[in-house]
């Protein structure tokens, strides 16, 4: 097996995420999908890693952890509040700003 | 396999052969997962998958020489982040499963054509890449330890992102506070007042308290609603919860089969 496959898998990964914040209709379930593509991304990251011998890949991937984390905390926070107002987790609900 | 099928595909080195096995076992369950997480109903299923993609790259990262990342990959992401959506979604509701009727008429099939063209994108541009081949492999990088050489980078090079990610982490911990407060617009409902818009009703037939289920029907379950003196079912008998259910027994089989006439 050659090492580039943990890049088609994290290409793979990555793509499921983007179709699934496109057709889920679920807050959370969107969320999810943006953790797996920040997840493929840092697959891609630590292969980068082992291609190029040194760390500095990981450290990205380290820092991306971070930064996901904060994002979960920030959007789960926003989903907890539209749903106390609106009574509902799904986005095509919160549409007060249409007509 | 997927580097036979391209020609122009990256080819940066070999693995070992225990390596490339648990790659060909692990990575067909993490995709299958990964799209069970699109297809499966309830958020609560597409969480536990997600958490099982979150452990299989867990996994890949030990085997690829991250032991650091490993760790840090099951202890934050499958232990902490996975833990708080399940607490939201228990928060939001378990049974709140999402209907797939579409709101956007024929979005599906564009989203998904748009998917397979990213992803036929990146791995085209992935197999044009020009990568230094063959892989240096991180034995040299790992040589003081993974933890010790990614310290050594933090502390030295990225000491300024580092410092920055604090601020991040500070500024998202205020704003999940932020907007996590709600603040009380009115006092909450307590039995006084129940009790006075209970008497301010139009009619005092409610004064003393909704009927008890199953009163003149012959049978005290608390799914039968009570007859009232005319023989007919009353609704607001049984709880509200359970009418919302449509776990409403009917009592037409304890019915009185006539009302005798009262004369006095």
């Amino acid at each position: 097996m050659d090492i580039s496959n943990y890049l088609y898998l994290s290409v793979i990964l990555f793509t499921i995420g983007a179709l699934g914040v496109l057709i889920r209709r679920n807050a959370i379930v969107i969320f999810m999908c943006i953790e797996l593509m920040l997840n493929a991304s840092n697959l891609a990251l630590v292969t980068f890693s082992r291609i190029a011998g040194n760390l500095t890949g990981q450290v990205a991937s380290f820092f991306t952890m971070v930064v996901a984390a904060c994002e979960v905390v920030v959007g789960l926070a926003i989903i907890v509040t539209i749903y106390r107002s609106r009574r509902s987790a799904s986005v095509d609900d919160a549409s007060l700003l249409k007509n | 396999m997927l580097h036979n099928s391209f020609h122009l595909a990256l080819t940066v080195g070999r693995t070992a052969t225990p390596e490339a096995v648990q790659f060909w076992i692990l990575a067909p369950l993490a995709t299958l997962a990964a799209l069970g997480i699109l297809i499966v109903k309830k958020a609560v299923h597409s969480a536990l998958l997600m958490a099982w993609v979150m452990v299989t790259l867990a996994i890949f990262y030990i085997a690829e020489d991250a032991l650091f990342l490993g760790i840090v990959q099951i202890v934050v992401y499958t232990g902490a982040v996975m833990m708080l959506f399940l607490f939201i979604i228990m928060l939001v509701g378990v049974d709140s499963s999402e209907s797939f009727i579409e709101n956007l008429k024929g979005q599906r099939i564009p989203s998904i054509v748009v998917a397979l063209g990213l992803s036929g994108l990146i791995i085209s541009l992935l197999g044009r890449a020009a990568i230094a081949a063959p892989a240096v492999g991180l034995k040299d990088a790992n040589s003081a330890g993974n933890v010790q050489g990614l310290a050594k980078l933090l502390f030295t090079q990225y000491v300024w992102a580092f410092e920055v990610v604090s601020a991040l982490l500070i500024t998202a911990a205020l704003g999940a506070m932020v907007l996590a407060h709600s603040q009380k617009v009115r006092s909450p409902y307590v039995q006084r007042d129940l009790s006075i818009a209970r008497f301010r009703k139009n009619s005092l037939g409610e004064a003393a308290g909704l009927p008890a289920s199953g009163v003149y029907a012959r049978h005290n379950a608390v799914d039968v609603p009570a007859l009232l003196p005319d023989g007919s079912p009353a609704p607001t008998s049984v709880s509200q919860t359970l009418r919302s259910r449509g776990d409403i027994i009917t009592n037409a089989g304890f019915a009185l089969e006539h009302i005798e006439e009262q004369e006095d």
